[in-house]
């Protein structure tokens, strides 16, 4: 069952006796606070209130009401439900206060709501296009921005239902490709703005070098197509010799417009979308969605079902902390061995993964109160013959060849050092947070589903270095099977599904904000409901994107050769960073 | 390479000279060499990418077919495995690698996305498949394919080297083989082919 929020009964009225009202639509929650008074009130909630977490910022466009409006999910590290707080702005003049100083783990994602929202964060130290480049024309997110393919506000389109007519998008525009120009525009004039916008972010710097010898800055780039940044990602960074003076990741290049497409969506067409997320844990990235939209529909999941989704969701933090370790270790140089080893355990539980579902990768396994299908025959069998025997044994192995091993140490051991207080105002989730000493997991610290039934340790280790990081993927891959071997035992017979199955949800309007903690970390749906077929708003809390917010205070100082460590051990997966 | 695809039909070689001696075309030779080190590059894009890393690893083991030798930098790469979505802010960068490839080279499109754009295919930063950038020799359907049909759709790459002749190909012509024209970030994505035509319609509006 996705456990409801139960609303906190905070009185800021004496605290704030002006500026902040709780909000009261049907379906929402939470407060409306007035920009001017948006600093001091998230001041407090972290100094007096305890809310030291911001997790998630995004906009939404109310363009009926003429208004954006920025919510901000607010939570305790020590545990506990969160809080939701608004900032309504005219659409015409979106200016809200930024709340980098406060929280700079707002950074990127405040960035990300003036790109695609247009939103600006007066104050902000650095407010440029996050995900799309510098001079690209509008702010897609907006609800009156078309794309160039653009045929229906929201699906299924007429022109395939009910007759399935089809013809390729590429006939019906101009120029037989996926663009559109504003009206006036000469590309004959045009200078691209390039990236002197970045490179000016990279701020200069002062040779504090007092020996005499005078050394020059230069900056380079690693990526976007470079075999240590786990796909398509860039690095920029101003070097001092081999050592990091600044550093800003640019991202984006895998930007697939997946909250634009989900709101044009029915809430089931999306579920296949959250799978490639984060490709590498497509059944936890269903887990979280369904949990939003179930949050919206108040319906309870089968007692069967809830232990198949927590099998599956273990089952892919596994398989992801193994593909990680396999990568890392890649990054440091023991090139693709190990990767071996780990993607052979990996292919293992891909198999349960096709058996359930039918896919490898994509699932595409939950639905909105239960599950696609029941287990097959024999998967409980593969399931138990890898959590008592095969896995624990194999993840010894690889900690024992891998751990203690000189150059691992010497190339982690200290480095790339984060600290609990950093940890948590760059809103740093998941292995990450918890690797520098914060035990804040979600399955513990705000339990969905039934991970209150199961006995395990959430893992933390304490120095905060590459190091912990990647051990602390051993701790958890244990502590995951440990829970499957609950899970499996436990399982009882029943029903999957609540209801019918439907292809087309009924979702009263209302607000929901669903959590699980995926393999990376918090990750989060925030689904806004107009009580139509699709959801008006559908923004993912991506913390694969939030965590690289640390990367860039993380690598600072370091030798440029361990940055590539330092990204190994966040564990990013570029489809979610960039969704 | 066994002798009944080495020797050339129609010459008949003695019983003692079996094996020992071939006649043969220069293509077959050639051919046979380039189809067993088809070097790709080390390039993922999205989720096929991890496919495409499954294929190369312990189960599946592209190497098997001589394709194991990934190269980080395109100057060393013959072929090119587009695995995943192709967006604009990418586009410019795809065009790059692929100029800086030297021939003979090919490309793969690996998956729905790098085919035809996939289901991402309406978004405004997608590239409807990469074909619209540069050409592709072999297409492999599948979101994401598995690596069984990736490792068809290299054999059928393989099939393909074996039909090329040295005096067709575009590569050993006369003169220099112009690179495709890289695209530019505009307010949206300008391919150089349209720009009279962009042009025009600005002046119109
Ligand atoms: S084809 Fe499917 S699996 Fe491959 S990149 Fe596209 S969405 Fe991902």
């Amino acid at each position: 069952m996705a456990t409801p929020i139960e609303a906190p009964t905070l009185d800021f009225s004496s605290r704030f006796p002006e500026g902040v009202v709780a909000d009261e639509r049907k379906g929402f929650e939470g407060y409306i606070v007035d920009a001017d008074k948006l600093i001091e009130f998230a001041t407090a909630l972290r100094d007096e209130f305890g809310y030291d977490y911001l997790s998630s910022v995004t906009g939404v466009d109310y363009v009926a009401e003429e208004m954006l409006e920025v919510v901000y999910h607010a939570y305790k590290t020590i545990g506990g439900a969160g809080l939701v707080y608004k900032v309504q702005v005219a659409r015409d003049k979106a200016e809200v206060p930024s709340l980098y100083d406060v929280f700079p783990g707002a950074d990127f994602q405040e960035r990300e709501a003036w790109d695609l929202m247009g939103i600006k964060f007066t104050g902000h130290p650095d407010l440029r296009r996050i995900l799309l480049w510098e001079g690209f024309d509008g702010h897609p997110l907006r609800k009156d921005w078309q794309e160039a393919y653009y045929e229906a506000d929201v699906k299924p389109f007429k022109s395939r239902w009910p007759e399935g007519n089809f013809y390729r998008s590429e006939e019906k525009v101009d120029y037989k490709a996926n663009v559109k120009y504003p009206g006036n525009f000469d590309p004959e004039k045009w200078v691209p703005e390039g990236e002197d916008a970045l490179y000016g972010s990279l701020a200069k710097y002062e040779d504090t070098d007092t020996s005499g010898l005078k050394t020059d800055h230069i900056t380079v780039n690693l990526g976007p197509q470079h075999p240590s940044t786990h796909g398509v990602f860039r690095i920029a960074a101003t070097l001092d010799g081999e050592t990091i003076m600044n550093m800003k990741p640019v991202m984006g290049y895998l930007h697939r417009n997946h909250e634009k497409i989900g709101e044009r969506n029915t809430y089931l067409q999306n579920m296949p979308f959250t799978d490639r997320l984060d490709y590498l844990s497509s059944m936890s990235n269903n887990f979280g969605y369904a949990l939003a939209v179930e949050k919206l529909m108040n319906i309870e999941v089968p007692e069967r079902a809830e232990y198949i989704r927590v099998l599956m969701a273990e089952l892919t933090r596994v398989q992801n902390h193994l593909f990680a370790i396999g990568m890392f270790l890649n990054d440091l140089g023991a090139f693709f061995t190990p990767s071996l080893y780990a993607i052979e355990e990996r292919e293992l539980v891909l198999d349960i993964f096709e058996m359930v579902s039918g896919s490898r990768m994509m699932c595409n396994y939950f639905r909105f109160g239960g599950l696609a299908r029941d287990l097959p025959e024999g998967a409980l069998t593969m399931i138990r013959g890898l959590a008592f025997e095969r896995l624990p044994r194999k993840v010894d192995e690889m900690d024992r060849f891998l751990s203690d091993n000189e150059i691992l140490r010497s190339r982690t051991v200290g480095q790339g050092y984060l600290s609990a207080e950093d940890a948590i105002r760059y809103s740093a989730a998941g292995p990450m947070l918890r690797a520098s000493g914060v035990p804040y997991d979600i399955r513990r610290a705000d339990p969905y589903s039934i991970y209150d039934r199961f006995d395990f340790n959430v893992a933390v280790r304490q120095n905060g270095d590459i190091f912990d990081r990647y051990i602390i993927r051993l701790d958890e891959i244990r502590e995951s099977l440990r829970i499957i071997q609950q899970a499996v035992e436990q399982i009882p017979e029943g029903p999957i599904q609540t209801g019918k199955p439907q292809y087309q949800v009924r979702v009263p309007a209302g607000e929901s904000y669903g959590r699980v903690e995926g393999p990376k970390g918090e990750l989060g749906f925030y689904v806004v409901s107009d009580g139509k077929a699709n959801p008006y708003r559908y923004h993912v809390r991506a913390p694969s994107f939030i965590n690289l917010t640390a990367f860039g205070p993380m690598c600072q100082g370091l030798k440029i050769a361990d940055v590539v460590a330092v990204l190994g051990s966040i564990d990013i997966v570029l489809g979610e960073t960039d969704r | 390479m066994e002798n009944k695809d080495l020797n050339s039909p129609g010459y008949e070689i003695p019983d003692d000279m079996q094996g020992v001696v071939s006649i043969t075309t220069m293509d077959r030779i050639y051919n046979w060499g380039r189809r067993s080190s088809v070097w790709p590059l080390m390039f993922g894009l999205a989720c096929c990418a991890i496919e495409m890393i499954c294929t190369a690893a312990s189960r599946y083991d592209f190497s098997r077919f001589g394709m194991e030798v990934m190269r980080p930098s395109p100057r060393q790469a013959d072929m090119m495995l587009v695995s995943g979505t192709v967006t604009k802010k990418m586009a410019p960068t795809i065009v790059r690698l692929y100029n800086q490839m030297p021939e003979p080279k090919y490309v793969v499109a690996m998956g729905a996305c790098a085919s035809g754009g996939g289901p991402f295919k309406e978004g405004y930063n997608v590239v409807s498949g990469v074909d619209k950038l540069i050409p592709v020799d072999v297409y492999v359907p599948g979101c994401p394919p598995t690596p069984q049909a990736l490792i068809n759709g290299l054999i059928k790459l393989q099939e393909l080297i074996d039909t090329q002749s040295i005096k067709q190909v575009r590569w050993y012509q006369k003169g220099e083989l112009a690179a495709v024209p890289i695209p530019i970030l505009g307010p949206d994505l300008i391919y150089q082919r349209d720009i009279p035509a962009i042009h025009d319609a600005g002046k119109e509006a």
